[in-house]
C-alpha cells in the first residue's frame, strides 16, 4: 500500500497506509503500552491501555485499531492519556493477588512495569479481592485465575497459532474466566506457547513454577536438541553444586527462526540433563563381565591402547565407528577425521533419517533452491510432500500456519494421512503410502501409475500456476524420487526445497560426512585431492555402513566400534550377543541399550552442555552455546581428541589449534564457556581469537570451512546468534547408483524425541496424562 | 405483561393495530397489512429509501441514526450475500415496547424486514428476540409460517419473482447482544461480545456480509412511512425527528403503559396528563427519562420535549424510550445500586473498564448504601465511573458510568446521608423501587 504521512507526538512518521498505529509507533521508537494487542494475533481491543489522542476525535481511540492515515495527528502521551492508562491499572490491581514476591512472573511481568510507568500506589478499594484456587490443566500448564487480567492472548496464541483451539473464555462479565474447552483438563499439544504469551503470571508451566526468581538465572540463547527444526531457545541456568542447571527453556529474543515458537520438547524436555541416573563416571568392563568405575585416566588409556592395538594388528577396516545425530558438526567432523585418518578406517554411519545426499546431489550446482525454515514464514505458496509436520517439524509446522494466516499463504498438502495441516491447506490430495513416487511423476505431467481424479488434476493444475514455490519432502521421498522431485520442481518458475529429516543435527551428520562413502561436504572418496593435507592416510575404499558393520561383527570381522551419542543397538534392533567379539566404546549419557553391552563407557555432555555448530534439516547453520554444565561428563569433542591423544596421534593434526603458540590442555573447559561477550565474538568472527585448545571447536570449524565450501558463511552473523543457510551448489558429487540410502526415519510425536526423550520425564508425563496416547517410538 | 394502554394525546401509527388481533394474518391484511411490501416490490430499492429520508425516522433503538440513511449505506454489490436483521433484544431497563409489538403486530415486523430487505438487495432476513421472550417466539414463528404459506416470504414473493426468507431467533439472554455487533456474534452462535468497529456492518457484517441491522420499532414502522409517505410521517414529529415513537412510561404514575406520542412530546406533560400524574399525593423526586442508562432528571428539568435533540440538549438521552418516574418515597443510592448492579451483571467482561468498573461500582454503592463508606468513597465513586466514560470497548461502559454520574452529581446529598455507619434513611418507610 501507498505510505502515508503523520504526526505522532510532533515526529513526522511515514508508515504504508494501512498500518496500525500501535505498530507504526513502535518501529518509530514510540513504546505505546498494550496488554491484548499481540502482533500476528488478531486485534481483541480489550486491555485499552493503548489509547491516544487522535486531532478531532472526540474520544481516545485504541492505537492497536487505529490504522494510520495521511495528515493523522496523535498524542500518545498527555495527562489525560496517563490517567487513562493509571485508571485502567487500578482496576486490574483491585483484583490483583499482589503475590509478586512469589509469582514466576515476578521481575519479567508487563502488568509490573506498567505499574512501575504509570503508577497506581493508592488502592481505591477496601472490598476483598476474588480468590479462586490455583488449577493444574495438564502436566505442563498450570492456571492462577486471579493473576489473570485477561487479555486473551492465550486464547489467541492457542487457537490462531498452534490451530488447537484448546483454551477459551468461559462466563461473562467480572465473572469471565480462562479456561480450557475440555472443561477441566488439556489434552493439547502442550506447547507452553500460552505460558510464554501470558503477560502476568496466571499460567505457569509445570517444570518452572516456583522454582527461582528470574533475576537468578543465566539466560544462554542456543538451539534445541530435539527434531530437525533446530528451533533458537533461550535456556535460564542456575548454579547447583555439581555444575548448573536448566531451569527453564523459553524463547526470549524472538529472533531465531522459529519466531514466537517452542513446542513442548524445545520449552520443556530439558530435564534428561539432570536425571539421577545419567552416567557421570567412566566405566569399564571387568574380567568378571561387571561394569565398574574407572577414573578417566585409565578408561582412556585402556580404550586407546585397545583401539590402536586392533588397528594396528588387524587394520583400520576391523574397526567401525557410529556418530550421532545430535552432536555439534565439529563434533561429527571430528569424528570422522579421527575416523579416517587415526583409525584408518571408512567404517563410518549413523542414524540416517532423511536422504541428504541424493539431495545434495540433485541440487548440486543449483544456488538459491534450498529453502531456509525462515522462507515457509514469506513463500506465496508451500507444496508438503510426505511427513506430518506438526508431529515431527513442529517449527515448520508453525511458519507454515503463521503464513497460511497471515499472508494467505497457498499451501498444497499430499500425503497418506489426513495430517493437521490439511486444515490450513488450500488443497489437500491423499494419495496410497508407497504412492510418492507415482505423485512426482503425475505432477510432472507423466498420468502412467497414478489414478488421477479431478482433486488431483485440480491440485496439479494449481501447483504450476504457482510462480514462487516452496517444497518440503518427507523421508518417503529418497534416492531417485528425489531427483525427479527436484527436476519437476526446477520446471516451475521459482522453486526451492528442503528435504525433511529428524534430529538437532540430522543434516550437520550427513553434511559433516558421517558416512562410509562420503567425506565432508558429500565429497565422494575417489574426488578427495583436495583433502590431502588435512587427512594424509586416507583409506580410498568406501567402508561399511551402519547395517554392514553389525553384519562384520556378528561374523566377527568387527574388532571394535566406537559409538558416540547413538543407540542403534534398539534403533536397529540389534541382537547384542552379535557385538560379543567386538570391543565396545560407547559415549552417552545414559546406560542405553547400546550403552549396556559395551566394555567403556563414557560420560558425555549433551548439546546443550557444550558451544559448537549445528545444522538443522534446512541447511541453517546456527550456533550452539554452552548452557548447563554437569560435573564428570565430558564433550564428544574432548573426549575424540583425548583418545587420539592416547593412541599416540598428533592432536594438532586432528585439531588445527595453536598455530605455533603454544596451548595448554589443562584448559579445556574454559574455553567453552557460555554466553561470548561481544568483543570475543568480534575477535571469533574475525578469526584472530587464539584457538589455544586443542579442545576449541572453532579451530575445527576452521578446517570445516575451509575444507567444505557451502559452510563458508560469515562466521560475524553466525557468532552473534543469527541463522546462517549453507549453501547447496557448491556440492560436487557423483553417486552411485547402488548406494544404498539407509533412511530409517524416526517417526518421533510432538512428544518423543527418540532415546534421549526416553529420559524425559515431562514427555512421559505428559503422554500418560493424555486420553488418547500417541504410540512410542524408539531409539537412537 | 403491560397491558394496553390509551390516551387522547396519542398519535397512533405504530401501535394503530395493538388490540385489533392483527397477530393473525387475515386481520393484518384487513387492516393495510402487506400493502406497503407490495408498493415496495413495484416502486422499487430508489423509492423506498427517498421515503425513508423523508420519513426523518431515526433509530428507536436509542442511538437515534436516520434510518433511511443506514440502508442507503449497504453496497449496492456485494460478493457475500447482504443480510436484514431486525434486533429485538430489548432489554433496556424500563422498556418494553417492541414486546408489545411482537405481541400484537407481528407482520408489520416481518412486512418491515422485507421492505429493508428490498431496499438494500438481501435476500434474507432474522428476526432474533430476546432470550427472556422466548414466549413470544411462538406468536413470530406463527406469523413466519402464516407469511411463507400465503406467498409473502420464501420463493418468488407476491408473484414478483423476488425470493426472501425470513429467520426467526433467540438469544440466550444476554443485555450485551443487544449491541448491533455482539447480536451479530450471538447470531452466529458465538459469545455475545462486540465486534471491533470498523468495519460496521453495512459493510461487513453478519457471517461476513453487508447488513443493516435494526431495532424491532424502527423497522415495524417501515410499513407505516410507506403507506402514509415519507413526509406526512414527518410532519408528526418535531423538525429532524420524524414521527412518533412508542413511550414505556413506569415507575410511580397512576396509569403506566406504552404509549405512541409525536416526537418532540413533552416530557412533564407524559408524565403528569398521559400517564395519569404521581399516584398518593407523592412529590416527584427525580426521571430517568430513556432507560436505565440515561442520566436522571431533577422535576425541575422535566420540561422539555421527548426528542433526541431536545434531550441532549438537557444532558440526557431520548434512549430507548422508557421512562422511569421515581417519588420522593425512593433511596436515590439504592436506585443507583440497583442501576449499577444490572450492569455489572450484564457487561460481557470483554475490556478492563467495564468488566472491572462495574464491579467496583457495584461493590463501593453498595458498601455506602449499607453504612460503611466515608466521604472520600463518594468521590472515588465518580472518579471510577468518570474514568470508564468513552473508554469502554462498547457503549455498555458509558450506559453504567453515564446514570451513575447523574446520581451522584444530582444527589449527593442522598449519597452523604448513608455515610460513616449510618446507612440508608429509607430503610423503614421503603416500598418496593419498580425498575
Ligand atoms: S500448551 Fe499449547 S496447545 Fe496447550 S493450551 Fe497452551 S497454547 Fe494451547
Ligand atoms: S491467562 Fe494470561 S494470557 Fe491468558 S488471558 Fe489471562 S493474562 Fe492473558
Ligand atoms: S520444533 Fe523441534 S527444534 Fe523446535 S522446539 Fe520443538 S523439538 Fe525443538
Ligand atoms: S492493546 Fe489496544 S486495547 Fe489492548
Amino acid at each position: 500500500m501507498a505510505d502515508v504521512t503523520f504526526t505522532v507526538d510532533g515526529k513526522k512518521l511515514t508508515a504504508p497506509a494501512g498500518t496500525l498505529l500501535i505498530d507504526a509507533c513502535r518501529k518509530a521508537g514510540i513504546e505505546i503500552p498494550a496488554f491484548c494487542y499481540y502482533p500476528g494475533l488478531s486485534l481483541q481491543a480489550a486491555c485499552r491501555m493503548c489509547v491516544v489522542r487522535l486531532e478531532k476525535v472526540p474520544k481516545l481511540q485504541t492505537a492497536c485499531t487505529t490504522p494510520v492515515a495521511e495528515g493523522m495527528v496523535v498524542t500518545t502521551e498527555s495527562d489525560e492519556i496517563k490517567q487513562s492508562r493509571k485508571a485502567i491499572l487500578e482496576l486490574l490491581l483491585g483484583n490483583h493477588p499482589l503475590d509478586c514476591p512469589v509469582c514466576d512472573a515476578g521481575g519479567e511481568c508487563e502488568l509490573q512495569d506498567m505499574t512501575f510507568k504509570y503508577g497506581a500506589a493508592e488502592s481505591k478499594y477496601v472490598e476483598i479481592k476474588q480468590h479462586r484456587e490455583e488449577q493444574q490443566w495438564s502436566p505442563v500448564v498450570f492456571f492462577d485465575r486471579p493473576r489473570c487480567i485477561l487479555c486473551y492472548r492465550c486464547v489467541r496464541v492457542c487457537g490462531e497459532g498452534m490451530d488447537v483451539w484448546a483454551l477459551g473464555v468461559q462466563n461473562r462479565g467480572v465473572s469471565s474466566v480462562i479456561s480450557p474447552n475440555g472443561e477441566d483438563h488439556l489434552d493439547c499439544e502442550e506447547c507452553g506457547m500460552c505460558i510464554d504469551i501470558c503477560p502476568v503470571g496466571a499460567l505457569t508451566s509445570g517444570t518452572y513454577r516456583y522454582k527461582t526468581r528470574p533475576w537468578e538465572m543465566n539466560h544462554v540463547a542456543t538451539v534445541c536438541t530435539h527434531c530437525g527444526d533446530g528451533c533458537k531457545t533461550t535456556l535460564g541456568v542456575r548454579s547447583v553444586d555439581d555444575g548448573s542447571e536448566i531451569i527453564r527453556g523459553d524463547n526470549r529474543d524472538k529472533s531465531g527462526m522459529n519466531g514466537d515458537f517452542l513446542c513442548i520438547k524445545g520449552r520443556y524436555a530439558f530435564d534428561f540433563t539432570t536425571r539421577e541416573d545419567r552416567i557421570t563416571k567412566p566405566l569399564v568392563r571387568q574380567p568378571n563381565g561387571q561394569l565398574a568405575e574407572v577414573s578417566w585416566e585409565q578408561a582412556l588409556e585402556h580404550a586407546g591402547m585397545k583401539l590402536r592395538e586392533i588397528r594396528d594388528t588387524r587394520g583400520g577396516s576391523a574397526i567401525g565407528v557410529i556418530g550421532s545425530t545430535r552432536t555439534t558438526n565439529e563434533e561429527a567432523y571430528l569424528l570422522q577425521k579421527f575416523a579416517r585418518t587415526v583409525l584408518n578406517t571408512n567404517n563410518i554411519d549413523h542414524h540416517r533419517t532423511a536422504d541428504y545426499a541424493s539431495f545434495a546431489a540433485a541440487l548440486q550446482g543449483k544456488a538459491g533452491r534450498t529453502a531456509s525454515l525462515r522462507d515457509f514464514l514469506t513463500a506465496p505458496a508451500i507444496l508438503l510432500l510426505g511427513n506430518d509436520a506438526t508431529e515431527q517439524h513442529p517449527a515448520l509446522a508453525w511458519n507454515i500456519r503463521s503464513n497460511v494466516r497471515q499472508n494467505r499463504a497457498r499451501l498444497y498438502v499430499a500425503n497418506h494421512a489426513d495430517i493437521k495441516l490439511h486444515r490450513q491447506a488450500k488443497s489437500f490430495l491423499q494419495i496410497p503410502q508407497d504412492g510418492y513416487a507415482a505423485l512426482v511423476q503425475y505432477l510432472a505431467g507423466n498420468e502412467a501409475g497414478f489414478d488421477g481424479t479431478e482433486i488431483s488434476a485440480a491440485f496439479r493444475e494449481a501447483l504450476r500456476k504457482e510462480e514462487s514455490l516452496v517444497i518440503a519432502f518427507g523421508s518417503e521421498f529418497r534416492g531417485r524420487d528425489i531427483q525427479s522431485l527436484v527436476d519437476f520442481g526446477l520446471g516451475l518458475p521459482n522453486v526451492k526445497f528442503a528435504a525433511l529429516g529428524d534430529y538437532a543435527n540430522s543434516r550437520g551428520a550427513a553434511d559433516m560426512g558421517l558416512m562410509p562413502d562420503l567425506l565432508p561436504g558429500y565429497v565422494p572418496l575417489a574426488a578427495a585431492k583436495h583433502f590431502g593435507e588435512e587427512y594424509p592416510s586416507l583409506p580410498s575404499a568406501p567402508g561399511l555402513d551402519m547395517l554392514q558393520m553389525f553384519d562384520a561383527a556378528e561374523a566377527g570381522n568387527l574388532g571394535a566400534l566406537y559409538v558416540v551419542g547413538s543407540n542403534p543397538v534398539e534403533r536397529y534392533g540389534i541382537d547384542p550377543t552379535a557385538l560379543k567379539n567386538t570391543f565396545l566404546i560407547v559415549q552417552d549419557m545414559f546406560m542405553t541399550e547400546t550403552a549396556a553391552v559395551a566394555d567403556v563407557i563414557f560420560p558425555a555432555a549433551n548439546l546443550y552442555e557444550k558451544s559448537g555448530t549445528v545444522t538443522n534439516t534446512y541447511g541453517d547453520l546456527q550456533l550452539a552455546k554452552k548452557a548447563a554444565d554437569k560435573a564428570g561428563v565430558r564433550t564428544d569433542f574432548e573426549l575424540i581428541v583425548r583418545l587420539a591423544d592416547k593412541m599416540g596421534a598428533d592432536p594438532k593434526k586432528l585439531v588445527p589449534f595453536g598455530r605455533g603458540v603454544r596451548a595448554d590442555m589443562g584448559q579445556t573447559r574454559g574455553a567453552q564457556s557460555g554466553e561470548a561477550d561481544r568483543h570475543a565474538v568480534w575477535l571469533a568472527a574475525n578469526n584472530l581469537e587464539p584457538k589455544l585448545s586443542p579442545f576449541d571447536p572453532f579451530a575445527v570449524f576452521d578446517e570445516i570451512q575451509r575444507l567444505v565450501p557451502s559452510y563458508n558463511v560469515s562466521r560475524f552473523e553466525l557468532l552473534g546468534g543469527q541463522d546462517k543457510q549453507t549453501r547447496s551448489d557448491l556440492v560436487q558429487i557423483e553417486l552411485d547408483p547402488a548406494r544404498r540410502d539407509l533412511v530409517l526415519p524416526a517417526n518421533d510425536t510432538l512428544f518423543t524425541s527418540g532415546t534421549l526423550g526416553r529420559y524425559s520425564r515431562m514427555l512421559h508425563s505428559v503422554m500418560e496424562s493424555r486420553t488418547t496416547k500417541p504410540a512410542e517410538t524408539a531409539a537412537d | 405483561m403491560p397491558r394496553l394502554v390509551s390516551h387522547p394525546d396519542e398519535v397512533k401509527i405504530i401501535s394503530r393495530r395493538f388490540g385489533q388481533g392483527a397477530a393473525e394474518i387475515d386481520r393484518y391484511i384487513e387492516l393495510d397489512g402487506y400493502k406497503a411490501a407490495q408498493a415496495a416490490i413495484e416502486k422499487g430499492p430508489e423509492w423506498i429509501i427517498a421515503e425513508m429520508k423523508a420519513s426523518g425516522l431515526r433509530g428507536r433503538g436509542g442511538a437515534g441514526f436516520p434510518t433511511g440513511m443506514k440502508w442507503s449505506f449497504v453496497p449496492k454489490q456485494s460478493e457475500k450475500p447482504k443480510y436484514v436483521l431486525v434486533n429485538g433484544d430489548e432489554s433496556e431497563p424500563g422498556t418494553c415496547k417492541d414486546h408489545l409489538i411482537f405481541l400484537h403486530d407481528p407482520h408489520a415486523v416481518i412486512e418491515g424486514t422485507l421492505i429493508a430487505g428490498l431496499a438494500i438487495g438481501a435476500k434474507m432476513g432474522f428476526i432474533y428476540l430476546r432470550g427472556e421472550y422466548r414466549y413470544l417466539l411462538k406468536i413470530m414463528e406463527k406469523a413466519v409460517a402464516d407469511a411463507y404459506a400465503k406467498g409473502f416470504l420464501g420463493k418468488n414473493i407476491f408473484g414478483s419473482g423476488i425470493d426472501f426468507e425470513v429467520v426467526t431467533q433467540t438469544g440466550a439472554g444476554a443485555y450485551e447482544v443487544g449491541e448491533e455487533s455482539a447480536l451479530m456474534e450471538s447470531l452466529e452462535g458465538k459469545r455475545g461480545v462486540p465486534r471491533i468497529k470498523p468495519p460496521f456492518p453495512a459493510v461487513v457484517g453478519l457471517y461476513g456480509g453487508p447488513t443493516v441491522i435494526n431495532n424491532a420499532e424502527t423497522i415495524a414502522t417501515a410499513p407505516h412511512i410507506l403507506l402514509m409517505g415519507g413526509e406526512a410521517y414527518a410532519k408528526v414529529g418535531t423538525e429532524r425527528n420524524g414521527g412518533t415513537r412508542l413511550f414505556g412510561i413506569s415507575g410511580h404514575v397512576e396509569r403506566p403503559g406504552v404509549y405512541e406520542l409525536p416526537m418532540g412530546f413533552n416530557l412533564k406533560r407524559a408524565i403528569y396528563e398521559v400517564a395519569g400524574g404521581i399516584p398518593g399525593g407523592k412529590k416527584l423526586k427525580a426521571v430517568v427519562p430513556g432507560g436505565s442508562s440515561t442520566p436522571v432528571l431533577l422535576p425541575e428539568e422535566i420540561d422539555v420535549g421527548l426528542d433526541f435533540d431536545q434531550m441532549a440538549k438537557a444532558g440526557t438521552m431520548l434512549g430507548s424510550g422508557g421512562v422511569v418516574v421515581i417519588d420522593e418515597s425512593v433511596c436515590m443510592v439504592e436506585f443507583a445500586l440497583r442501576t449499577i448492579k444490572f450492569y455489572q451483571h450484564e457487561s460481557c467482561g470483554w475490556c478492563i473498564p467495564c468488566r472491572e468498573g462495574t464491579d467496583w461500582l457495584k461493590k463501593s454503592i453498595t458498601r455506602l448504601h449499607a453504612g460503611g463508606a466515608v466521604d472520600k468513597d463518594i468521590d472515588n465513586i465518580r472518579y471510577l465511573a468518570e474514568n470508564m466514560m468513552g473508554r469502554t470497548f462498547c457503549p455498555l461502559g458509558d450506559a453504567a458510568a453515564m446514570p451513575t454520574i447523574g446520581f451522584v452529581k444530582k444527589f449527593r446529598h442522598e449519597f452523604e446521608e448513608h455515610l460513616n455507619g449510618k446507612g440508608c434513611p429509607y430503610e423503614h418507610q421503603r416500598e418496593a423501587v419498580l425498575v
